[in-house]
C-alpha cells in the first residue's frame, strides 16, 4: 500500500512542478487594467459598444483602442468606472431610452392582408411591404423583442411592441432589428411621445388607424416650442419636453402620451415613476 | 419503359382538368391598359412617351436600361393617358404608362420581319431584345442574356421547356396543341443563334396529346420530343436539365455551366414572332382557373390588361375570391387585389374562395425529414430555416441555402406547416445583401 501512495504521491509532485513552471514560462501578459474593466462592465455582451462582447470591448478599451464612453448600457455608474480604471475624465452623454412611436396594433389598425407565414417583421416586410396599411406602424410581430438583450420590450396580446422606460438600457439592437424605423431614442426623462410613425396625409391615416397622427396642428398651437410637425407627422422636441405634457389631452386622435398616465393598451408594464430610475443590467 | 425525371419533388393535385381541353379564347380588348415599366429581371425600363400622345400597337414606351433590361410596348393602339406608379405583382405601386384604347388596334409603322436564315446571330439577337422577349415560363429573365453565353462556356444542347408542371395552369399545354409551328421555329432560330445541334424539347406525360402533336411536327426538323414522367418541380431549369441530359448544374452555377440554354415553348414561340414577323411581345396566353371562377378559360391576353377585365372575360366569380394568385399555386404570388394587369411574366390567375384553401397555422417541428426528402436541389430545408430564424445567416450559407430554387415543395409537405420557402429565402436575402457588401 505504501508503495502506492509514494508512487502516485510522487507522480502528483513532479507533474504539479512541471505545471507551475509552465505557468511561469509561458504566461500571457495581460494587461490588469484590461480585466478590472471587465469586472466593471455589466457582462451582458449586449454589442451596444459595436465590439463582440464585454471582453472584447474591455480589451480595446485597455489598448487605447475604443473610447471610454461607449457602453450606453452601463450608464453612468459604468462611465465612472471606467474613467477611474483609465484614469481619464468621464463626461457622461444624456441617458437615452428607445421608444416604439406606434400604438395601432390589429384593433386600431387595419391590415393589408392577411399574414400567416414567419413570425419576423423583416420577413413579413418583404412581403408588399408589411401586412399592414399604415407604411410606418408596428408591425407585432417581435423581431425586437427577440433583438432585446435585456428583455426591456414586450409584444402585447393585440400585437404591439412597448418598451419599457426602466430596464431599457439604450443599447440601440431594437432600432437596427426593426425593418419599418418605428422605433427612436428619446432622452431617458422625457416621457411625453408622439406615438405615430405615419407621414401620410391626415385623410390616409383616419382611414388605417384609429390613433394616428392627423397633422391637425393642435399640440403645435398649444405649445408651440414643443412640438414640430414635419411631413404631417407631429414630433416632440425633447428639450422641451416638459411643456409637452399641456398637449396631450387636447390630441383628438390621442395619438401623444404621457408615459406616467401608463404605457400603451395591452402592457403589462407599471408606468414608470418620475424621475425615471434607470434599472442597472444584471 | 421508365420515363425521365429526376430525385426528389412530389405530387400535389394537379387540376388541371378545368382547362386542358378547353381552346385558347381571345380576352377582349379593355378601354384601359396599364403597361408596367418593370416586368422582367432586370433593371425597369425607363418611360419614353408623353401623357397624351397618341401609341401605334407595338410601339416603344420604355427603353431598356442597361444590358439585363428590355423595352416595354403598347399593346394596342391608344393614347396615353397617364404615366403613374400603378399596382404591382409585387404589392408595391410602380411606374407604369397607362393607355386608352382607341379600338383601332392600329399596328405602329415600321415593324418588318425578316427572314431568320440571312440574318446574323447578333442581329438576331438584338431582334429578340428589341421585341422585349423573356422567359415566359414565369421567371421572365430577358431572353437575350441568355442567349449571349461567354465565350468559355461552350453550349452544345438547347432545351425547350414544355413541361408545364404547377398545378392548374394549361396555357404552354394548350399553346404546344394549337400552335407548334410557331414554337417550332422559334426552336430552329434559337438554334442559330447559339449553333446547336442538339435540340430537346420536354414535355410531361400527362399531356399525351402534347407530346404527339409536338412530335409530329418535331421530328422532320431534326429536334427530338421527350417524355418526361409526372413530378413537381420537373420544369424547374436545373432538374429539367438533369432529367433530360444526365448533367447536374453545380452548385452556384447556371445551365451554361453543362453547355445548356433552357427557353420556355411560349418564349421559343415569342422569339418566331420577334424575329420572323418583327413583332414585339405584346400578348401572351395564361390560365384564368381555381374553384372561385364561373368558367375556367385559357385567355390570350394583352399586357397591361387589368385582371378584373380577365375575370369578367372568364364569366365573373362565384364566390368573393379571398385568394388571389399570379402564376402557379406553388410559385406563385399572391396578390393584394385584383387591380394588378397582366405582366409578361402571367402564366395564370388562380381565384379561390372562403374555405377553398388551406389556412393552417404553424407548428413545431417533428424532425419527420419529408422536407429534405422532397428537396430537388438536396438541401437541408429544416435545417436552413431554423438557421434563419435565428438570423445566422453565415450558417445557413454553409447548408447551401443559395442553392434554394425556392419551388416550395418543404412547404407544401410539411406537416407542421412550417414557412420554410420564406425563411430560406429571408436567408437568401441576406446572403446577398451581405455579400454585396463586402
Amino acid at each position: 500500500m505504501w508503495a502506492s501512495i509514494i508512487s502516485l504521491g510522487g507522480i502528483g509532485l513532479l507533474a504539479a512542478l512541471a505545471l507551475g513552471l509552465a505557468a511561469k514560462k509561458f504566461a500571457v501578459e495581460t494587461d490588469p487594467r484590461e480585466l478590472a474593466l471587465l469586472e466593471a462592465l455589466s457582462g451582458a455582451n449586449c454589442g451596444a459598444c459595436g465590439y463582440p462582447g464585454c471582453a472584447a470591448y474591455a480589451k480595446a478599451v485597455a489598448s487605447g483602442e475604443a473610447a471610454a464612453t461607449l457602453c450606453t448600457p452601463g450608464g453612468a455608474a459604468t462611465l465612472a468606472r471606467i474613467a477611474h480604471i483609465m484614469g481619464v475624465e468621464a463626461v457622461a452623454a444624456d441617458p437615452q431610452v428607445a421608444v416604439v412611436l406606434c400604438q395601432g396594433d390589429t384593433r386600431k389598425a387595419t391590415a393589408k392582408y392577411r399574414y400567416l407565414g414567419l413570425a419576423d417583421c423583416n420577413a413579413a416586410q418583404k412581403i408588399a411591404d408589411g401586412p399592414k396599411q399604415c407604411p410606418g406602424g408596428c408591425l407585432g410581430l417581435g423581431s425586437c423583442v427577440r433583438a432585446c438583450p435585456f428583455g426591456a420590450i414586450e409584444l402585447t396580446a393585440a400585437g404591439l411592441a412597448v418598451i419599457s422606460r426602466e430596464k431599457c438600457t439604450g443599447c440601440r439592437m431594437c432600432v437596427s432589428a426593426c425593418p419599418r424605423q418605428v422605433i427612436h431614442m428619446t432622452p431617458l426623462d422625457a416621457t411625453v411621445h408622439v406615438l405615430c410613425n405615419s407621414h401620410d396625409k391626415g385623410a390616409v391615416v383616419r382611414k388605417y388607424c384609429q390613433v394616428g397622427c392627423i397633422a391637425c396642428q393642435i399640440c403645435h398651437k398649444t405649445v408651440p416650442e414643443a412640438y414640430l410637425i414635419q411631413n404631417f407627422l407631429a414630433h416632440v422636441v425633447y428639450p422641451h419636453h416638459v411643456q409637452a405634457g399641456e398637449a396631450v389631452v387636447k390630441c383628438p386622435t390621442k395619438c401623444i402620451r404621457d408615459f406616467v398616465d401608463g404605457y400603451p393598451e395591452g402592457s403589462t408594464f407599471a408606468p414608470p415613476t418620475v424621475p425615471i430610475n434607470r434599472g442597472q443590467a444584471a | 419503359m421508365k420515363l425521365k425525371t429526376f430525385p426528389g419533388g412530389l405530387h400535389p393535385p394537379d387540376n388541371k382538368r378545368w382547362t386542358a381541353h378547353l381552346p385558347i379564347l381571345e380576352c377582349p380588348l379593355p378601354d384601359e391598359l396599364v403597361i408596367l415599366l418593370s416586368q422582367h429581371i432586370g433593371a425597369p425600363a425607363e418611360a419614353c412617351v408623353q401623357v397624351g400622345e397618341r401609341v401605334g400597337k407595338g410601339q416603344v414606351v420604355g427603353t431598356a436600361k442597361g444590358f439585363v433590361s428590355v423595352p416595354v410596348h403598347a399593346s394596342t393602339s391608344g393614347e396615353v393617358v397617364a404615366i403613374e406608379p400603378r399596382p404591382h405583382p409585387s404589392g408595391r405601386r410602380l411606374p407604369a404608362v397607362v393607355i386608352r384604347a382607341d379600338g383601332a388596334d392600329a399596328w405602329v409603322d415600321g415593324l418588318q420581319g425578316a427572314d431568320p436564315m440571312v440574318l446574323s446571330p447578333d442581329q438576331i439577337r438584338d431582334r429578340i431584345r428589341a421585341a422585349g422577349v423573356v422567359g415566359l415560363g414565369g421567371a421572365t429573365f430577358p431572353t437575350h442574356v441568355k442567349l449571349t453565353p461567354p465565350a468559355d462556356k461552350p453550349i452544345d444542347t438547347l432545351v425547350i421547356n414544355g413541361v408545364e408542371c404547377e398545378p392548374y395552369l394549361t396555357a404552354d399545354h394548350r399553346l404546344m396543341l394549337e400552335e407548334p409551328d410557331r414554337i417550332v421555329d422559334g426552336c430552329v432560330i434559337l438554334k442559330r443563334v447559339l449553333g446547336v445541334d442538339r435540340i430537346l424539347v420536354g414535355i410531361e406525360n400527362n399531356k399525351p396529346d402534347a407530346i404527339a402533336v409536338m412530335a409530329a411536327i418535331c421530328s422532320p426538323a431534326g429536334i427530338e420530343v421527350v417524355p418526361l414522367a409526372v413530378k413537381y418541380p420537373q420544369g424547374a431549369e436545373k432538374q429539367l436539365i438533369l432529367a433530360l441530359t444526365g448533367r447536374e448544374v453545380p452548385s452556384g452555377g447556371l445551365p451554361m455551366d453543362v453547355g445548356v440554354v433552357v427557353q420556355n415553348v411560349a418564349t421559343a414561340a415569342a422569339v418566331s414572332d420577334a424575329v420572323r414577323l418583327g413583332r414585339p411581345l405584346l400578348e401572351r396566353i395564361a390560365t384564368v382557373s381555381g374553384p372561385a371562377v364561373a368558367e375556367p378559360r385559357n385567355l390570350r391576353v394583352r399586357i397591361g390588361t387589368p385582371l378584373t377585365h380577365l375575370v369578367s372575360s372568364c364569366g365573373g366569380v362565384q364566390v368573393e375570391p379571398e385568394k388571389i394568385i399570379l402564376g402557379g399555386p406553388m410559385m406563385g404570388a399572391a396578390q393584394l387585389s385584383l387591380d394588378v394587369p397582366v405582366t409578361r411574366g402571367t402564366s395564370g390567375l388562380l381565384l379561390f374562395g372562403p374555405g377553398q384553401f388551406a389556412l393552417v397555422p404553424e407548428g413545431p417541428c417533428i424532425r419527420c425529414g419529408r422536407c429534405v426528402r422532397v428537396c430537388p436541389a438536396h438541401i437541408l430545408p429544416t435545417t436552413i430555416a431554423g438557421y434563419a430564424r435565428l438570423n445566422l445567416f453565415d450558417q445557413a450559407a454553409e447548408f447551401d441555402a443559395m442553392d434554394c430554387i425556392e419551388c416550395g415543395c418543404c412547404t407544401y409537405t410539411c406537416p407542421a406547416a412550417i414557412p420554410l420557402v420564406q425563411a430560406i429565402r429571408q436567408a437568401k436575402g441576406a446572403i446577398l445583401a451581405k455579400r454585396r457588401k463586402v
